[in-house]
Formats: structure tokens, sequence, C-alpha cells
């Protein structure tokens, strides 16, 4: 097996185009598990660790520009306050080791309909930012998801980054797991109210062939709580809208029975999240007052 | 000799501590820093790797199986099939049923058909890829009762008693083994047959498939001999049961076979049985190269027998006023393909299958199967863990209906010193049953969970997931209480030997301890100084490499090593006090009344100091073998299941709170307390340790732990799937040990390591099910069956 090293952006684009067979490797916390587990016998392996570009983030035309090899770690500790969904969800991801190495842009390279990632971003509309020597190309990131555990990515395309506005409301990030920590998701949730844009944002993870939004649900909770004129009086929450909003986040969802759930159980988790999610966001948004 | 790098060192470090005292462990840095050398850091020059394939299938005949292409393969030294087994071809701990290497037909997924050795893992794996095995796929037999021809539940006709019909399977190919599918069939009559009593109750309840998952997986390092033996370094439970059967195997005599002991990473009966010992000598032998096999993750759920899975049928009739007049029991385990310890886990669960409840009337039926699912055998508790579960919630489905406090009744029915077991067994040392509930009752409860809103997620339901803030967050509080056999039962010969030496080391009296008896993590490297220590009055005591140099240890399991081999050491002690204090005497030229050893001096109460030990002793050394046996016990009649058939009992209580969220079925266990009488703690520390980990086994099979089995084969061979507590699952433990001690074991001790596994568990589920209000009558509880989804 070979091991491709590049230390800049240009040279692992470079290699990518001249080994597309060459598997990327971030934290390698999914990467490793395959080999270790002989699920996969790659000809190569791209090293992306030494790409400095990749695990920077900052802020450009009002945006948070994420380098796909940010750490979930470091989402937590120093993007808790613009991200915030994606920080609670990346609290979620593994155990220490595995957040301090697990990577957004491994996340996304895994497009597993449970990584924890997905729903934080589909609820936040972010964009992926994915380039090849050919070129680059930004796509919503609800685009990015083709299949299970397959992603919008050509052999020759690396993830660069991810694009996300910073939290204008407050997000919530909720997830099913049979154990109190270290579990991957039974179904997960993830909600951004965006008070600027009036709109609700949603994901659902793992409870679908891939993460995907609630899309209807989220238009019903706007324009109910618009004609409600709640934004602007910043009113109670009726409870009717919760569990009708609750109700559309369900009925987005298409789970299978599998070991980790049944598909019932997750229907009806998701529903609890869902409605759940939305007291909590709400009841800070009327807090921030 | 070329050696072997990376020996576990723990066991010659010499640590402080007395019987009663708590020294640090000489494991334990080098564990907590990476440092211990385990089975599978093993390494030497020169060494190929092992492979095993193994059956795709839980049933099939195999028609062919072609080697050429793995063979030819370059890198591999070797392929083995079962034609190169040079000795008996079918192995086992008492009944050898199990083929080395499959020989015409696989009985469950995952057994080992052919072997590879290899300069390398890789090679040596991709090389068993091309063995080619030609299968005539069988349907799996894979439901214990229907296994055994009997009718399986009536799910709703509650009211009668378990009915055991025993009908032959008609298609012959269902029949697994020769004599059909049952392994074992104990059951006890005791009293009236047909009682009658004004409160009955009857659930049905079943325990899922639990593992030991331990760490360190199956591991070892073979090399042949000079003399044409082979040396094994491994990790096991029972090295001269592993070496007994591995001579039947190989065609060797003893003295030819030779076992050592290498680190262990964790056992909890999952090494009773022989892993990779035999294959990897198999491979040494033909090679003439040392060979390295290590299982990997997923492997090992395929490479060990698990905890039998139960489905139990239970009814129990008390008085008015909630005493117990019977008990009636109908028990299935599981045994999977082949029988391991089978028979005496189904001896255990029979005959400790209402709990430590004295009962005047009782009827049990307890079976064993073989099924192609994956072989069952030795899990801590052995047996007991299963029925626990049935009778406790049996006891709190009695409380319920007579109205009573479940704590009360489990007191008015409680054993007592002098009680009789189901067996007729009187219990002749203390059995503080009320006690250890009325001590778990009286711990202070933790705080109630606070309001919805600022609260640390870790201390609620789902934990940082975030599930929920305090919503739906309902309270539960459950006990359970439960009795364990301790060592080997039913007239089993039981022994421990211990060879002990005492001489003058660079001027300083030395003691070395060696036994057999392995150290799996539990810390009997640790009460083999202790014990020596206390015997000898001497400060440097150096335990031994554990190896078969010296007789056996028995098994490190059934709760014993410290019981057995403890009772060794202290014997073999005593010998060589003896002896030392005979050699005093004539020194001295007269006898001395009261003369003892006391910090390294011979001391007389009237004389004082009389010597020092290194000066009676001089250059000369005392050494002293022995074999110890606890009292003996008998085998139980097989129409009554009546006798004198277990040593030891051992007594533990849990309470368990829980907060569940009812709405998501999503569990916080918040506090799990624990008294358990110990005897006497020979190590507090370890003992607390022990109820820890024991309490936190338990748990998981309570709420997480299960080897998912459909259709004979495994759906989740790894920690992805297979959950284990974390230390946000785990509460902090109150713990109250008791110290009653047993007057015929040795300083009074009771085995510990295995009753906490068993009433921790239990008392979960009942928190759980009055949290929520449902029977709940499945282990593991899973969020579906709170929920209703
Ligand atoms: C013990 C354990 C627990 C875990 N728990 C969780 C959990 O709770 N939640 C969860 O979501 N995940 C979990 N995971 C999975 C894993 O940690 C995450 O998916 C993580 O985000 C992967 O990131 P990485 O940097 O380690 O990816 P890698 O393993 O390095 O790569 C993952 C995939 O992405 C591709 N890739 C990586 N970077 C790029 C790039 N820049 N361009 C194109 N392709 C790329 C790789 O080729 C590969 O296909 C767990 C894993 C382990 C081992």
């Amino acid at each position: 097996m070979d091991f491709l090293r590049p230390d800049s952006w240009a040279d692992a684009l470079a290699a990518k185009a001249e080994h597309p067979d060459a598997v990327p490797i971030a934290g390698g916390t999914d990467v490793m598990v395959e080999l270790n587990f002989d699920r996969r016998r790659p000809a190569a392996l791209l090293d992306l660790t030494r790409v400095d570009d990749l695990s920077q983030w900052y802020q450009q035309d009002g945006l948070v520009r994420l380098g796909a090899g940010v750490t979930f770690a470091r989402l937590i500790s120093e993007l808790g306050d613009q991200l915030p969904g994606l920080a609670m969800a990346s609290r979620t991801v593994g155990s220490p080791q595995i957040r301090n190495r697990g990577t957004v842009g491994g996340n996304l390279g895994t497009a597993s309909p449970a990584g924890d990632a997905h729903p934080a971003l589909l609820a936040a509309g972010a964009e992926v930012e994915v380039e090849s020597v050919r070129g680059s190309r930004r796509m919503p990131v609800s685009d990015f998801y083709v299949g299970v555990k397959r992603n919008a990515l050509e052999p020759d395309e690396l993830i660069r980054a991810v694009w996300i506005a910073p939290a204008t409301g407050p997000q919530q990030y909720s997830k099913i797991g049979t154990r109190n920590a270290m579990v991957i998701a039974v179904c997960a949730f993830g909600l951004a109210l965006h008070p600027s844009r009036k709109t609700v944002g949603t994901g659902i993870g793992s409870a679908a062939p891939t993460p995907r939004v609630a899309a209807q649900a989220g238009t019903f909770a706007a324009n109910a709580l618009e004609e409600a004129g709640l934004w602007e009086s910043r009113g109670e929450l009726p409870p009717s809208l919760a569990q009708e909003f609750a109700e559309q986040v369900q009925a987005a969802a298409s789970p299978i029975d599998d070991i980790r759930g049944s598909a019932a159980y997750r229907l009806l988790s998701l529903s609890v999240m869902a409605r759940r999610c939305l007291v909590w966001a709400w009841t800070d948004y009327r807090k921030a007052a | 000799m070329t050696t072997v790098i990376a020996r576990p060192e723990s066991h010659t470090k010499v640590i402080g501590g007395r019987v009663g005292d708590s020294p640090q462990r000489p494991d334990g840095n080098l564990k907590v820093r990476g440092e211990f050398a385990y089975s599978s850091d093993l390494w030497m020059e020169g060494m190929l790797w092992g492979v095993t394939l193994r059956s795709p299938h839980p049933y099939a005949r195999i028609r062919s199986i072609d080697i050429g292409p793995a063979l030819a393969t370059p890198g591999v030294s070797a392929v083995l099939t079962h034609e190169d087994v040079p000795g008996e071809k079918l192995y086992g701990m008492d009944i050898a049923d199990q083929p080395v290497l499959a020989i015409d037909v696989v009985r469950y997924q995952g057994e080992p058909v052919a072997l590879v050795a290899a300069n390398h893992p890789e090679v040596a794996r991709q090389a068993a890829k091309k063995i080619r095995v030609d299968y005539e796929v069988y349907e799996p037999v894979t439901d214990p009762i229907e296994a055994l021809g009997h009718p399986g539940w009536n799910p709703g006709q509650h009211s009668t008693a378990p009915v055991v019909q025993v009908v032959e399977l008609n298609a012959e190919r269902a029949r697994l083994h020769p004599n059909g599918n049952l392994v074992r069939h104990l059951k006890i009559r005791k009293g009236d047959p047909a009682p009658v009593a004004d409160v009955v109750v009857v659930g049905e309840y079943e325990v899922g498939m639990q593992d030991q998952a331990f760490l360190g997986p199956e591991s070892g390092l073979a090399f042949p001999a000079e003399d044409g033996g082979v040396e094994l370094h491994v990790a096991t439970q029972w090295l001269h049961s592993d070496q007994q059967q591995m001579c039947l195997a190989l065609g060797l005599p003893p003295e030819k076979v030779r076992l050592t002991l290498a680190g262990v990473g964790g056992a909890f009966g999952g090494r009773e049985d022989l892993s990779m010992h035999v294959h990897a000598c198999l491979l040494t032998l033909h090679t003439g190269k040392p060979v390295k096999m290590v299982y990997h993750r997923e492997e090992s759920f395929f490479g060990h027998v698990h905890r039998h899975p139960a489905t139990m049928r239970y009814e129990h009739g008390a008085t008015g006023d909630g005493v117990l007049v019977y008990v009636k029991a109908a028990i299935y385990l599981d045994g999977g393909a082949y029988t391991s310890s089978t028979p005496a886990v189904v001896a255990n669960a029979g005959t400790l299958g209402i709990g430590p409840y004295v009962v005047p009337n009782v009827q049990v039926d307890c079976f064993g199967s073989y099924t192609n699912n994956p072989p069952c055998g030795a899990m801590r508790g052995f047996g007991a863990v299963q029925v626990a579960f049935a009778y406790e919630a049996q006891m709190d489905r009695l409380a319920a209906e007579l109205g009573m406090d479940p704590v009360e009744l489990r007191c008015r029915n409680a054993m007592t010193e002098g009680a009789q077991a189901p067996t007729g067994q009187v219990i002749d040392s203390a059995a503080p049953v009320e006690e250890l509930l009325r001590r778990v009752q009286s711990m202070p409860m933790p705080a109630e969970h606070p309001a919805a809103g600022d609260t640390d997620l870790r201390a609620l339901p789902g934990g940082v997931s975030n599930v929920t803030h305090g919503e739906s967050v309902v309270r539960g509080v459950g006990y359970a209480v439960t009795y364990k056999n301790i060592g080997f039962s039913e007239g089993f010969d039981d022994y421990s030997t211990a060879r002990v030496r005492l001489e003058v080391v660079n001027g300083e009296p030395t003691v070395t301890v060696h036994t057999a008896a392995a150290e799996v993590g539990q810390g009997l490297v640790t009460v083999e100084q202790q014990i020596a220590r206390t015997e000898l009055a001497v400060d440097r005591v150096v335990v031994h490499g554990k190896d078969t140099r010296v007789g056996s240890g028995g098994s490190t399991s059934a709760s014993r090593q410290t019981y057995v081999t403890g009772g060794a050491v202290k014997a073999a002690c005593e010998k060589v006090r003896d002896v030392l204090l005979g050699m005093a005497r004539r020194q001295l030229g007269h006898t001395i009344a009261g003369l003892r050893l006391d910090d390294g001096k011979v001391v007389s109460d009237g004389e004082g100091v009389v010597a020092a030990i290194a000066d009676v002793l001089g250059d000369r050394v005392i050494e002293e073998t022995l074999q110890w046996r606890h009292r003996p016990t008998e085998p139980i009649d097989p129409e009554t299941g009546q006798g004198f058939a277990h040593v030891q009992y051992a007594f533990s209580a849990h309470r368990a709170v829980v907060d569940v969220d009812v709405e998501l079925g999503l569990v916080k266990v918040v506090a799990l307390d624990c008294a358990q009488d110990v005897g006497k703690a020979i190590n507090p520390e370890a003992v607390v340790g022990q109820i820890q980990g024991g309490s936190a086994q338990g748990l998981g099979l309570a709420i997480m732990e299960e080897v998912i089995v459909t259709g004979g084969m495994i759906r989740n061979p790894s920690f992805t799937d297979y959950l284990l507590p974390t230390m946000l699952d785990m509460p902090p433990m109150k713990i109250a040990v008791l110290e009653y001690a047993d007057p015929h074991a040795p300083y009074g001790l009771r085995g510990v390591g295995e009753p906490p596994t068993i009433s921790s568990g239990p008392a979960v589920a009942a928190a759980i099910r009055q949290a929520v209000g449902k029977p709940l009558s499945r282990v593991p509880i899973r969020p579906e069956h709170i929920t209703g989804t």
C-alpha cells in the first residue's frame, strides 16, 4: 500500500488526480477501523494531516469557513458560540480520543447516515466546498449526501471546507443512543432557529438512507411562528405547534429496523427529540430577548 | 533456548502488606501506563503468525477442503486441517465433543476449520482466504426449547404450572450430537409435589446472551522444545486443564507440554475453554518454529464461549401474609453447539434457582440444550445470574400482588444460618440475607433529580447526547439479593497446589510462592504474597511465575482462588513454619512454649525474641509442596436434586436507583449500592474492586450487553454494537463489606468475585420496572421494551 503525504493543498489535489483510487485519511477514526476489519484494502492512502490549510477555520464573507481537518475537540472548544449546534453534536461524538482525532471532513467523507455532524450541518444550512485540479465547487450539504455512505465527491475531488453562517438564534442537537456516552446514534435530530431569516432549520440522522432535512416540518414551524407573530413577540410556544412540528419531522423519516433499534422506536424518539429541541430552542430564544 | 520477550514482571515484584491490608498491586501502575505485557505482546525471534479459518455457517457439512492455493502462497509455512491433529480429534473440559478442527460437520458460525502459519499475520490472513471449503449448508437449530422437542410456552396461560414434556425430534438431522440435543436435565424435587397457596404469581423471563468482553483477545506464543515437546505461553484461567486437553490432542505426555501463564487481559470465564492453545502448538510442532496467535476483536467474539441465554418460567405461591409456600420453575439454557461447561451451569441455575429464600416445596426443571448457536459456557456468575433475574422479578411481582414492600417480603422469607437450601443442604455458616437487604435499604438515597433546566446533562438519561433536560424523567428504586456457590461443586476434587520456599537471599529471609493458579487481573498474586507474609512473618515475598512446573492450582473461576489457592499457600506456609520452628528448637537445645514467628524473628511470649529467622536458616532452604482441598461435596441425586452439593455460599444485595426517561426509554442508573458478606476481606481494596467491577457487569446485562444472534449468526461481533457500560453509565457505589467468618474456610473468607455480578442486574431491572410500571421480563431492557416500540 502506498502512503502519499502531500504537504500542501495543491500537492494533495495533484496526488488525488494522479491516484484517484487513493483513500484520503484525516483523523483516521473511520479509515483505520475499515482497514483493521479488512473491509477495505486501498492501493494507496492519501494523508491529509500535513495540509495546514485544512485544519484552519476563519470568518470570511460573514460565514465561518471550517477547514475539513478541524477536529471535533476544537469545534467544541473554539466554535461553541458561533456554531452551537455543530459543537453540541461534536460533544456527542465517541470519546475524548476520537474527538481529538476525528474531523468534520472525515464525517462528511464517510457520509454515514449516523454521522453526528450531519444533522447539525443540515439544520444550519451549511455548504460543502470540494475541489480538484479541475476546479472547485460549493454545494448545499443536503446535496452532498447521495446514498448510504455515499457522497457527491468525484474520484479526483477532496473536501476542502464547510461554510456555515454563525448562529443568529438558538440551536439544538439531540441524539439517541443505548448508552450514555460513546455510542453511535440510533437516531438524531438537529435544529436551528434563524430569526434573521425567520426560518427553522432541521436535520435528521440515522432515520433514512442519508442524513436529511425535514423540509416540510421546518417550513410549517417557520410559518406558524410567523403567523402568530411569535418571532417578534417572543411569546410562548403553543404546545400544539411543537406537537405538529414533531409529527412532521417524524413523517420526513424513513427508518429501518436494525440491531441498533427498531424503525418504530426511531420514529417515536425522533418526534420526541424534535418536540423537545423546538421547545428548548424557543425557550432560549425568549430568554435572549 | 531463545527467550520470550514480554513476560509479566508483575509476578516477581515484591509488594508490602499482610492479610487484611490493601497493598498496591504489582501490576496496577503498569496497566494504567500501558506497559503491562499481555499475552498479545509476546514476541520471539523468527516467529511465525498463525491464523484460523472459521466456518461462515452455523450448521453445514464439509464436503471437501482444498488447501492447495493457500499452501502455495509465498511466506506460508503450513496449512493444517483436522487430518493434521495427531492425537484425539475432539476436546473439551469434561466432555470431549468439540473438534480441534472441524472434521465433517460444523455446528456453529466461527467454528475453526483450518490453520495457517506464515511469516506475517497479513500473509497468513490472506492465505487463509484462499482455502476452499465446500459446504453443504443445513438449516440451523436455533431454539433451545424446540431443540429438545419441548413445546414452547403458551403466553397468556399464566395459571398452569410449567409443563415439561419430552418429545423426541423427528428430524434426525436436527440431532446435533449422537445422544440428542439434551446436555443435562437437573431436577429439584422437595416437599409437596402439588402444593397450594393463597396467592400465586407466574412469570416468564428471558436473559440475552452476554459476553465476557475481556479487553485482551485470545492470544499466546508456542515454541518447540529441544526434547520434542512444546512450550506455550498463553492467557488462560487454568493451566493444567489446558495442558491435559492439549496433551490428548497433541498426542504428547504432560512432561512434553509445558505452559506458562502470559499476561491476562481479563477472563470472566471466557478463558476456561481452549481457544488457540492446540492450534498454535500444532503449527509450531509442524513448522519447528515459534508461532504466535492473536485473535482480533471480531474473531474474539467467535473465539470463546458466552453466557447462556435463558428462557424461564416461574410460579411462586405464598400465604396471604407473604410466606413462600412453593416455587416451581422451568429453566432453559441454550448451550449452543458444544458441551463446554453447560452441565455445571445447569447445576448452578437449578440448585440456586429460587434464590436465598426458605421455601418448603420446590420443583425445578433446568435444561441445557445443544443448538447451532454460539457455544455457551462459563461466565462470572455461572448460571446463577440468569435465574436471579427471574426469581427476583417474581419476588417483586409477589410483593405487588400482596401489597407488600418488596424488601419486607424478601426479609420475611430470607435464608438464615441453619436454613435448608432446595437441595436439602443445610447452610452451615452465616447467611445474612436480611441484614444485607436492610443495609442497602438504609444507605442514604441519592439526591432527587433536579427540576428541568440547569442540570448537568451527564447526570441525566442520555448524558451529553442531550435528549432530556428533565422532561419525562421518572425515578425508580429496586432491590435484589442473591447467593452463589463458591468453588467447584457436586463432588468435584477441587484442589490447589502450592510450593513455598524459605531461604536467605542477600542476608534477608525470602519466601518464594509458586502456584499454577492463574492471575487474570483479580489480584491473586497480591493475595498470595499477603498470605505468605502473614504466615511466615517475612517481608520479602516473591511470587514465582505461573506455570505447569508446579501442580495444578485449579481454575481461576467460581470465585475460588483466594479460598483454595489461598488455602494451599497458607497450608504450605504453615508446614514451612513448622519445619523452621523445629530447626529453631533444635538450635536452642530446649523446648520453649508458644514459639511463633513475628517480624522476621522467632519469638515466644515468655522469652521475647529468641532468634532471627535468617540466623535459624543459615544457608538451608526449606521447601514444601502440598495439595490443599476444601471440604468434600457430593453429587446430587439425579431424581430429586438433593445432596450436599456446594462448598460454600456467598451472599450479596444491591439497591439500584434509576432515572428513566419514560418517553424515550433511556436509562441513567443513578445509584447502585451493594452490601456483601465476604467472610474476611483478605485485601479490602481488591474486594471493593471486585464488587464495583462485578456490579458494572451485572448492570451491563440489565440494560445493554447482548450478543445478538439471529439464525445462528452473531450480528454484533464488535465493540461498536456490543455495548459495555462506560463511566457515565455506571454510578459511583456505596459499598458495605460484611465479615462474618465461615468456620470452614481459610481465615473465614468467602469468595467475592461473582455475587455482585448476580444481584446488581436484577436490582437495576427492578428499579426500571418501578419507574416505568411495565413487567419488562427480558434483559437487556431496551428502549423499545420501555416505550413499546
Ligand atoms: C470508537 C469510535 C467512536 C466513534 N463515534 C462516533 C460518533 O459518536 N459519532 C460519529 O459521527 N462518528 C463516530 N465515529 C466515526 C468517526 O470518528 C467520524 O466519522 C469522524 O468524523 C471521522 O473523521 P476522521 O478525520 O477520523 O476521518 P478518516 O477516518 O480519516 O476519514 C473518513 C472518511 O472520510 C474521507 N476523508 C477524510 N478527509 C477527507 C477530505 N478532506 N476529502 C475527502 N475525503 C476525506 C476518508 O477517505 C474516509 O473515507 C467513531 C469512530 C470510532 C472509532
